[in-house]
């Protein structure tokens, strides 16, 4: 029983985390139909970006700031170099294109900071007490962070001028630049948004299990799922699958180890893949 | 469509043939010229050139973009484990049986559910579904020997009666005979009708459809045929390295498969050879002063060659070499 309670708190909480990784996936797939391989290593490097700040100044919102802006310029100088040029090419050619992106990445950040586990210490500290369990704060806080930084993301698309430039050129690209709107400018953009979102996570996950080079093929793996399992390029689909495979594999990691757990989620994205395709989330389209 | 090209008077299937006789007779004679370090390079450069080729039935010639052969590469391995470990005395022959086997049944389970998916989809199910093989394989230590892997002793080369042990010169013998062989077996078949018909999905899967083809089943085809080539690549490797390990189910073997491709030519199934080949000197070439990594330049080779030459180093040859 205890442990179905604080499994449920995990699920959650690496839920909402993963909600927001989800979240920029989405966002740049539906925008821009490109499946971002290197998305979980702009999560490694935000998360590694955000360590190395916080061991200079020692302030962790600092960090998670510096980590989004810096890994935020980084997509906006990636897109421009290697995804514009991939505009109007087959789509399977942008899922090489960030392949080769998430190699480069990955051993930049091996030979900037080496193999070994970075942590990243818990800007609040201390636990509640939940019946007789002890809970970290710290969780809490970070799945309310997520979900603040996901609204935001929500209000900025919903109300923003940039966010209804954004979603007009998702609903029809030639139609939008037809209407003045700068359709290139609204990619980088986008894709500058993803990474900023995708860096902020892996700072907000950093203090669960600590930083290494090899952490982003778990989260674009499971950002993949999510997203499949949300229905592409759905923001609300995105964030109820996050939490719901999340949960399932929380339960899961009660009866097997937590690395068997991981299959929990590859079925269901199997069984959405061929009885819902176009997402568990979603309204049935007509 | 390209076989309608072939049919004028000169067809450039001499030029195609010279070309293969040379390039066979300096893979015959290679072992004997080169010292051991290259000679083992150039036998590995065949076996791998041999899973990307087999993923080209996928990539190149049915337009689908397989992320999961790890899986399937690495189930040759560790079906030929299971031959060698089990079966006293080893057998060469059953070894390569039991890796096809392994190999071809998770291609029949992969492909139906993957072939339901298109496009990006598809590479993603894959992706996964060789996840799901490594997670199995990583934590079943009892039968899999989890993160150790297995080791097994070489067994002999024998054929027909005749019995000896492998040494390096032979075992490239024998691998550049198995490669030649399969690669004049998929040489064929994506010449046959079944072939013209995978070229037909990957230029308007609609109208192939349309016409009246049951697309399903040809990829469905396709992908047991990828996955028992790739599988034989598995296992080639196994007898090569007397191990089987999870490593080699892992996502990073697939995603070198695609980089083979792409660098080499897609769609020319020589091109994955040329790919293997170049990839590997260059990671020979690199790895020397920068180490690990040397995936960093490659990496950037590779991005700018998916923009600036997507057909590959052998794309320009792709009519001579279908012809």
């Amino acid at each position: 029983m205890d442990q179905i309670l604080i499994q449920t708190l995990h699920g959650l909480v690496n839920g909402m985390v993963l909600a927001m990784v989800a979240s920029g996936l989405t966002l740049i797939f539906g925008i821009m139909d490109i499946v971002n391989f290197a998305h979980g290593d702009l999560l490694m490097l935000g998360a590694f970006v955000g360590a190395s700040v916080l061991g200079v100044t020692g302030n962790y919102w600092l960090a998670l700031l510096a980590a989004a802006v810096v890994i935020g310029v980084l997509g906006a100088a990636l897109q421009v170099t290697t995804l514009r040029p991939l505009i109007g090419r087959d789509p399977l050619t942008t899922i090489l294109a960030t392949f080769g992106v998430s190699l480069v990445l990955q051993k930049y950040a091996l030979w900037q900071w080496g193999p070994s586990v970075r942590q990243i210490s818990e800007p609040v500290r201390g636990d509640f007490t939940l019946f007789h369990l002890q809970y970290p704060w710290y969780r809490i806080v970070t799945a309310i962070l997520a979900g603040l930084i996901i609204a935001a993301l929500w209000l900025f698309l919903k109300y923003g001028k940039f966010g209804i430039w954004i979603r007009a050129t998702t609903q029809d690209r030639v139609m939008a630049q037809a209407m003045g709107i700068p359709v290139p400018l609204v990619y980088t953009a986008v894709f500058a948004i993803g990474s900023a979102m995708a860096a902020a996570s892996g700072v907000l996950f950093g203090p669960f299990a600590g930083v290494t080079q090899t952490m982003g093929f778990d989260f674009t793996l499971r950002a993949f799922i999510v997203v499949v399992v949300g229905g592409m390029g759905n923001l609300g689909g995105s964030i109820l699958a996050s939490i719901f495979v999340s949960l399932l594999e929380a339960y899961a990691a009660i009866v097997v180890s937590p690395a068997q757990a991981v299959i929990v989620s590859f079925i269901v994205l199997v069984l959405t893949m061929l009885f819902r395709p176009t997402g568990l989330f979603v309204p049935t389209p007509k | 469509m390209t076989a309608t090209l072939a049919a004028s008077p000169r067809s450039p299937a001499r030029g195609y043939w010279i070309g293969f006789a040379v390039v066979v007779a300096l893979l015959v004679i290679a072992p004997l010229v080169l010292p051991p370090f290259w000679q083992r390079f150039v036998t590995e450069i065949l076996i791998w050139g041999l899973l990307a080729m087999s993923s080209d039935i996928l990539i190149g010639y049915t337009g689908m973009v397989s992320f999961g052969h790890s899986a399937f590469f690495g189930l040759g391995m560790y079906g030929a484990a299971a031959a060698l470990l089990t079966i006293k005395p080893p057998s060469l022959w059953l070894a390569i049986l039991y890796g096809l086997v392994g190999a071809g049944a998770i291609a029949v389970f992969v492909a139906y559910f993957a072939t339901r998916l298109r496009d990006i989809y598809f590479a993603i199910s894959t992706l996964v579904f060789s996840q799901i093989f490594y997670v199995i394989i990583f934590t079943w230590t009892e039968v899999t020997g989890g993160e150790n892997g297995l080791t097994f002793r070489q067994p002999a080369l024998s054929i027909l009666g005749w019995s000896d042990r492998f040494t390096p010169t032979t075992f490239h013998w024998f691998a550049l005979a198995v490669v030649l062989v399969s690669y004049l077996l998929v040489r064929r078949i994506t010449r046959s009708p079944f072939g013209m018909v995978l070229q037909s999905i990957r230029e308007n899967e609609p109208r192939t459809r349309a016409i009246g083809y049951h697309v399903e089943r040809y990829k469905i085809v396709a992908v047991m045929l990828s996955g028992l080539f790739a599988g034989l690549a598995g296992v080639l490797y196994a007898i090569q390295n007397k191990f089987a390990a999870p490593d080699f189910v892992f996502f990073v073997v697939s995603g070198e498969v695609v980089i083979f491709n792409v660098m080499g030519g897609m769609g020319t199934l020589v091109g994955p050879f040329a790919g293997a080949a170049f990839f590997l000197l260059l990671r020979e070439g690199l790895s020397r002063f920068l180490t690990e990594y040397y995936l960093i330049p490659v990496g950037i080779i590779f991005i700018i060659m998916v923009i600036f030459l997507p057909q590959g180093l052998l794309g320009f040859l792709r009519r001579r070499l279908n012809a």
